[in-house]
């Protein structure tokens, strides 16, 4: 039965995890993603559906964890904020090379470095373009309230086993910290080991025997091979593009002016859009709900319609960029964003699109990326 | 309705768990919530405030810079929080520790004593509810029924038999709460 609670964003991500049949859970605790191991290790999902809950010695062994649990095919999370999520990538890379389904969720804080434990979305970059070694994407979803933390979880279990790939949760500290409504969903039941070999029995590595074996690995010495495996992690890319985009618009269909903006800057800036059409200014949002993959083509169209779009990220500039090659020059594209875990007001985000973007409707492509920091 | 609220204090005196409560007893009225704590290292012993708010509707930024209320619960808040609030909005501050009070004349400023009254009470925990049941008399948001709805889910069953108290506490708040 469903169920609703007031929630942290962690703790709900943390018991959609439980309910969505996960198998395992490796983690090690890092502010301001810590609620969620706290939650597991509290809430003791193996006397409710079995699931293991283990805290590793480091990101490096949970990662690795991960990847040997996934190997298996089982259903298998770990969760880190950004400096563990650097720690990670080699793993992340490994399970993309692997072609093995996993979830990883980032609960960003500023950085580079240890940063702080504040709010950011300074890892855009890592999450959407690499990040890891070779030619690999993850799929991003990028959850904006704490309900989304938890359906997300289900979401990204689905895609991850569809393309046999990791995918990665990208929230922030701040959807992580705050507490909201949520509607939890039903438990789902874990799959046995037989319905796993029933299911997965042509890659996984079960156990069965008098059949091909099934190697794991990322290894290809020979290059013909080795280049196959790339176009065939290329071919999920493209169909990732075509049947899994999610993106979502906020007052868009008379809109003068565009916000663009993602997790809890997209809360933020649905604030300032509402404060803008109190002014009179006809803005509207759209919040790309993958990033990647990315709204390219519905962003594109509304360069047709809109004077100009501000990119509005808790980062010093990084989306914006998706953002420009997305609407190639039609209209004029600005960023805006705090760092260092500052999160910009929505009053801000108003003052931005008016200085930013209103008042210099008729200049067009002036601003350095240095300029566009406030 | 949406009320965009900001509680401010030091570190211990309830200002996340009273939040918390509020929160709690929207979600009884089947409104739309959000809680954002102030989570930084300046929990452990400094500043602590929350950003709660309540509505009929979804709930756009939980992450404002202008408040409906500020209650303000130390000096460091006041200074940080008096201009957080809307023009024609309410400030509602604990006077003990004060010593620069209030100078907004466009706003309506009221004062609790709460760290009297708890202690008046015997208990400094029920400080918080104290707090709450004024701001409540001045805008009754929820009905003080769902407050100890939001009480009993928000508290573990061990502490149920404090509900009492904490609606004591409440009632206290209301009665004392007076313009400054």
């Amino acid at each position: 039965m469903s169920e609703l609670k007031l929630m942290k964003g962690n703790e709900a991500l943390a018991e959609a995890a439980i309910r969505a049949g996960a198998d395992a859970y490796f983690g090690y605790p890092i502010t301001p993603q810590s609620e969620v191991i706290e939650y597991l290790m509290t809430e003791q999902p193996e006397k409710r559906t079995g699931m293991v809950v283990l805290q590793a010695e480091s990101e490096i062994a949970a990662i690795n964890m991960v990847y040997g649990a996934a190997s298996t095919g089982k259903k298998v999370m770990t969760s880190s904020s950004s400096p563990g999520i650097s720690l990670k990538l080699e793993g992340i890379s490994y399970l993309a090379g692997a072609e093995l389904p996993a979830v990883i969720v980032n609960v960003v804080r500023g950085g580079p470095g240890l940063g702080t434990i504040q709010p950011s979305q300074a890892d855009y970059f890592q999450s959407v373009k690499g990040g890891g070694h070779g030619d690999y994407k993850l799929y991003v979803l990028a959850p904006a309230s704490v309900q989304e933390m938890s359906d997300f979880v289900e979401d990204a279990f689905n895609i991850a086993f569809k393309y046999r790939a990791p995918v990665l949760i990208l929230s922030d500290g701040l959807i992580g910290q705050m507490m909201e409504k949520v509607n939890l969903k039903d438990q789902l039941p874990r799959l046995t080991n037989d319905e796993i070999i029933e299911k997965y029995d042509s890659w996984a590595v079960t156990g069965r025997k008098n059949r091909r074996r099934n190697i794991i690995t990322s290894l290809d010495l020979q290059s013909e091979k080795m280049e196959a495996r790339v176009h065939r992690l290329m071919k999920k890319y493209e169909q990732m593009e075509k049947e899994d985009l999610r993106y979502e618009k906020i007052l868009c269909d008379d809109a003068e002016y565009l916000i663009v903006a993602y997790g809890s800057s997209a809360r933020i800036s649905q604030k300032a859009v509402e404060l803008a059409r109190k002014k009179g200014i006809k803005a509207g949002l759209l919040r790309p709900i993958t990033l990647f993959p990315y709204p390219k083509q519905p962003l594109f169209e509304l360069a047709d319609q809109v004077k100009g779009i501000l990119s509005v990220e808790l980062n010093a500039g990084q989306m914006v960029e998706d953002v420009k090659l997305s609407v190639e020059h039609k209209v004029p594209v600005e960023h805006f964003g705090r760092t260092g875990g500052i999160i910009h007001t929505p009053e801000e985000v108003l003052e931005a699109l008016e200085q930013k973007i209103i008042k210099n409707g008729n200049l067009r492509y002036h601003t350095t990326r240095e300029s566009s920091i406030l | 309705m949406t009320e965009e609220i900001i509680i401010a204090g030091f570190g211990g005196q309830g200002v996340l768990s009273m939040g918390k409560i509020l929160a709690y007893s929207g979600i009884m009225e089947n409104q739309e919530v959000s809680w954002m704590p102030s989570y930084g290292p300046e929990m452990r012993g400094g500043t602590a405030n929350v950003t709660v708010i309540l509505s009929d509707e979804r709930i756009s930024s939980p992450y404002l810079k202008l408040f409906d209320t500020a209650i303000i619960l130390n000096q460091q808040s006041m200074d940080k929080f008096e201009n957080s609030v809307k023009p024609g909005g309410l400030l509602i501050y604990d006077p003990n520790g004060i010593s620069h009070h209030p100078t907004r004349k466009d706003i309506q400023v009221f004062q609790i004593e709460g760290t009297k009254l708890a202690a008046e009470m015997e208990n400094k925990k029920i400080f918080n509810m104290v707090i709450l049941g004024g701001f409540l008399k001045k805008k009754p948001i929820v009905k003080l029924e769902n407050v100890i709805a939001g009480l009993k889910k928000s508290l573990s069953e061990r502490y149920h038999h404090l509900i009492p108290l904490n609606e004591k506490a409440i009632q206290v708040g209301m009665e004392s709460i007076h313009p400054y």
